[in-house]
């Protein structure tokens, strides 16, 4: 158990490793000199402030010592300032706009896959019944439709009002401004916000888990165990959730952790789209202020996410399957 | 197996079963070309069969028909905003305007023609890209295994781990905004799942008996891969390059959608990135939201169904299920 | 002699992709108290198809007709309620390749002890002692209820389903191929425990497999089956020594050295290979292959004729009253 848990703690390490090194590669590539971007348009604008602005930044030493402070300021979380608003650094920008990224994302992940794995079930479970080819038919058109196009329609008919959709949600942002709530109303406010653009996601991505664990409890109700269960006299309701599904979970476990990369990517368009004031929001803004700095960073929060999420599957799936307790 | 030919002219020898059709010289290489003839027909028939396929096979056809006949379908003035053939902003669907127009008065029907010439242009490009780099990737690491293997698959999970779209906006917001580059960037992002289904499939075939003979014949790697592993693993390769085509089309259309197209040719994301842009979704202009966002998704639709139906036929492995 | 289990006129049909399959075509079976039915016969017999359809364990869609009577009770006719209440309290099976009879992800013990709570009025505590028990009776320690299925070997494995089978005190245990998937050695092992258990606790048992020399050692009485019906049945040691069918004399003819895998599978010296089932030839389904067939065999279909001393067989010899072997 204990090799198993280190193993997938070093790998995990070494995923950091790599994609720390290909984000300092990436955005050496980058055209364009930081330092004169970050000084035009002021008044200091001169070849030897931005010569001086260079050698702050130590954008003139040569690249394996670059690389060295970069990964040294990584290390402890200093990002340098941020390109575009002036004055801030990179961690006070990010770091405004975390929370409201990790209440949305956060809350409709838990959604989507509970929501997911529980449609799954009954669709294999009732195989071949209306509701199985229902649910199948859905998973196929909302995983071939751009979440954001989804989310715009959900804007349109909810926020914006059109033909019989009543406009009772807001059109964006994360609370109401300027009405200056505070406590339990401010809760409600953010909430209310946050309506379109949870459901949103969470309706974008439960079709794959459905479909994931479906499959998998198909193959798992082949198994001889389960005649066993039926033989033995265990009720069909104690036969799926007894036996069936704790089996069917493994797979599906890492499957699931495995797809969360592409619930980041939802959470940049769904931002953008009801301008919700999170991480995804500030990646759509950062690209276009041309502010690397923040970009760099988002992309490292999010690969960083993506790595840890697929660390605690791992862990979490220890305690799912005996077999591996053991190895 | 005749090895030596008939002269036309002369009778068969008596002491065979008399064959089905005249014999006439059959060379190895004719023989393989007739087997993979009548594998691909053994495939078809069956595709016929399949509900799916068949229905995505049409949509399919129906969009390559409109991308390529689109200047007989629509008058390509409409989406011209200073022609004088556009309507006046925001016009909803009426009889000279079926898809009625966007906030330049251009005909959002001319638009939606039009950018499936774009998307399933970048569709393709991408994925052959990707296809290329993934099979060239998973066939080395496949068939020369070892240490070779090892890093390649290594660094094919790296990949697989960073967010896509996060890679993809930070390297097209870098390299700037062309439809070559777009297609470019999706291309070198999609190609790690490829990698994998290929060298999977090169390590099933690589074990199986006839490549140990040839190689105990004495053939070249070079022989062997081209001539007994990459038929072997193409249909699977193909199976899997529909269904990437259908990732690279929402991928070009989450791209453009951001801002990072190309601002010269409209294409469905395009579409929709003017369309938010122009507040159409909180000011209900659902005639401009619908049509582009619509075709994505038969589209999408069509290339997975197709991708599916092709799987199933072609993997061993789904076909008991 | 009170006869535990009683089949007439058993027969299923599977619905498959390919159309309908008649895997039993008419079976009747009887199994006494404390007494061991052998069911013999090769791979798509059909015996497998019995076992399951006893419990009514097929899929969903499959055609059974008949009668299956337990103690004097249909088992096709059964509500639910009463089916579950009878499964494994009443009639139990030991199913083949314990690989994958198990649950991988629950612990044995409490794989034991479900089928006990289900059945007695017994709580968790209690269900766990008596599994315990149980275990000790198959040659196990207590101790190994803690166990995963994966951590115990196959033979163990066989010996945890013939503890779990024996839970509710059955009045039937089916052997499916117990031993099937089994090492040699191994295989005595589990035979030996099987013979003793059933001697001991007067069961009575019916133990399918294909392996004749495993079942004439531990049964009283012989069924011989060959695609979907039952040819020859009988007291065990005649049928095997003296058989009265064609097929049985081919089965005893490949008679093995006890574990010797070679004369698994087939019978030797016989050409060809049975029939797929929906693909049963006219008249005796077994004249194909038979080296004693004559006209008449390719059109009349036998019955079980009886054919001595608590004897039938399914041969139009016998019913002639001719001998059943090959000429000198």
């Amino acid at each position: 158990m204990r090799g198993y848990l280190l193993g997938k703690v070093a790998q995990a390490f070494l995923t950091l490793l790599f994609v720390l090194t290909f984000n300092f590669i990436l955005f050496r590539v980058m055209p364009g000199d930081p330092a004169a971007l970050l000084l035009r348009g002021t008044a200091a604008y001169n070849p030897q402030n931005v010569a001086a602005e260079k050698a702050r930044l130590g954008l003139d030493k040569p690249l394996p010592v670059q690389f060295a402070t970069y990964m040294r300021d990584t290390f402890r979380l200093e990002f340098g300032d941020s390109f575009v608003y002036q004055g801030r650094s990179v961690s006070e920008v990010i770091g405004a706009k975390m929370w409201p990224t990790v209440l949305l994302v956060g809350t409709s992940t838990i959604a989507s896959i509970l929501l997911g794995l529980l449609i799954g079930i009954w669709s294999g479970w009732r195989r071949g019944t209306w509701f199985d080819y229902g649910s199948l038919g859905f998973t196929l058109f909302a995983y071939a439709m751009p979440e954001f196009w989804f989310g715009m329609l959900v804007l349109m008919a909810f926020a914006g009002g059109v033909g019989p959709f009543p406009a009772i949600f807001p059109t964006g942002g994360y609370e109401t401004v300027g009405a200056g709530f505070t406590g339990f109303r401010h809760a409600i406010d953010v909430l209310n916000h946050m309506v379109l653009p949870f459901t949103v996601l969470t309706v974008a991505y439960l079709g794959e888990y459905a479909l994931i664990m479906r499959n998998s409890l198909i193959d798992v109700m082949a198994d001889d165990f389960v005649m066993t269960a039926r033989a033995k006299g265990v009720r069909e309701e104690q036969v799926l959730w007894r036996h069936v599904v704790p089996n069917a979970l493994l797979p599906t476990w890492t499957l699931t952790m495995l797809s969360l990369g592409f619930v980041f990517g939802g959470a940049i368009t769904i931002e953008y789209v009801f301008s919700w004031p999170g991480l995804g929001w500030l990646t759509v803004q950062a690209i276009e202020a041309k502010d690397y700095a923040v970009l760099q960073a988002l992309f490292l929060i999010f690969s960083a996410a993506v790595i840890i999420a697929n660390l605690i599957a791992d862990i979490t799936y220890m305690y799912l399957d005996p077999r591996v307790r053991a190895a | 197996m005749r090895t030596e030919p008939i002269l036309p002219g002369e009778a068969p020898p008596p002491a065979e079963t008399p064959p089905a059709r005249p014999p006439r010289a059959v060379s190895p290489r004719r023989i393989v070309w007739a087997r993979r003839r009548r594998a691909f027909l053994r495939v078809a028939k069956m595709y016929r069969r399949n509900a799916m396929g068949m229905w995505g096979l049409g949509i399919l056809l129906l969009f390559i028909f409109v991308a390529i006949f689109a200047p007989l379908l629509a008058d390509r003035s409409t989406m011209d905003p200073i022609s004088p053939t556009t309507g006046a902003p925001f016009e909803p669907p009426n009889a000279h305007f079926w898809f009625g127009t966007d906030n330049l008065g251009r005909s959002v029907y001319t638009m939606t023609i039009y950018g499936s010439r774009i998307s399933l242009t970048v569709g393709l490009a991408a994925t052959i890209i990707s296809m290329v780099i993934g099979a060239l990737l998973g066939i080395v690491a496949g068939y020369y295994g070892g240490w070779l293997e090892s890093v390649l698959m290594r660094l094919t999970d790296w990949f697989l781990v960073l967010p896509w779209l996060a890679l993809a906006i930070v390297l097209a917001s870098v390299l700037g905004r062309s439809l070559a580059i777009i297609i470019l960037v999706i291309g070198i992002t999609s190609w790690p799942g490829t990698a994998r289904i290929v060298r999977a499939q090169v390590l099933s075939v690589k074990t199986r008996p006839y490549v140990e003979r040839a190689r105990a014949l004495g053939a070249s790697d070079w022989h062997l891969i081209v001539h007994h592993i990459l038929p072997n693993v193409g249909p699977l390769i193909f199976a899997n390059t529909i269904l990437t085509v259908a990732i690279a089309i929402l991928s070009e259309s989450t791209l453009a959608f951001l801002g990072l197209g190309d601002p010269l040719s409209i294409s469905w994301g395009t579409m929709l990135e003017f369309a938010f842009n122009a507040g159409a979704a909180t000011t209900g202009k659902w005639w401009w939201l619908l049509p582009p966002g619509l075709a994505i998704v038969l589209v999408v639709l069509a290339f997975t169904m197709c991708g599916f139906a092709l799987d199933e036929i072609l993997n061993p492995k789904l076909r008991e299920r | 002699m009170t006869t535990v289990l009683s089949i007439r006129d058993l027969a299923v049909t599977y619905r498959t992709q390919t159309g309908p399959v008649p895997a039993v075509r008419g079976v009747d079976l009887d199994v006494h108290k404390a007494e061991v039915l052998g069911l013999a016969g090769e791979s798509g017999c059909g015996k497998s198809t019995i076992a399951n359809a006893i419990l009514r364990l097929l899929p969903p869609k499959t055609q059974v007709t008949g009668q299956i009577l337990l103690n004097g009770e249909d088992v096709l006719a059964m509500k639910p309620g009463r089916l579950r209440a009878v499964r494994w309290s009443a009639i139990s099976v030991v199913f083949q390749g314990a690989m994958h009879a198990l649950n991988p992800v629950q612990r044995i013990g409490d794989q034991i002890a479900e089928a006990i709570i289900i059945h007695t009025k017994a709580g968790e505590k209690e269900a766990r002692v008596r599994a315990g028990a149980l275990l000790e009776q198959v040659g196990l320690p207590p101790r190994r209820l803690r166990d995963y299925p994966h951590e115990l070997s196959g033979g163990q494995k066989q010996r945890v389903m013939i503890a779990m089978a024996l839970a509710c005190n059955p009045d039937l245990v089916i052997a499916d191929e117990p031993t099937t998937a089994l090492d040699v050695m191994v295989q005595a092992q589990v035979l030996r425990l099987l013979k003793d258990l059933q001697r001991e606790l007067g069961l009575a048992m019916l133990f399918i497999t294909h392996d004749l020399s495993v079942l004439v050692e531990v049964s009283d009485r012989l069924a011989i089956m060959y695609a979907g019906k039952i040819v020859e049945e009988g007291p065990a040691v005649p049928v095997f020594h003296e058989p009265k069918h064609p097929y049985t004399r081919a089965l005893a003819a490949a008679f093995p050295q006890v574990g010797d895998r070679r004369f698994r599978m087939a019978p030797s010296g016989l050409p060809g290979d049975p029939p797929f089932p929906g693909n049963v030839p006219p008249g005796c389904s077994f004249h194909p292959r038979c080296p004693l067939a004559f006209e008449d065999c390719s059109v009349i279909e036998p019955e079980m004729y009886p054919a001595g001393d608590g004897r039938r067989s399914a041969c139009l010899l016998v019913k002639r009253g001719e001998p059943v072997e090959v000429g000198p």
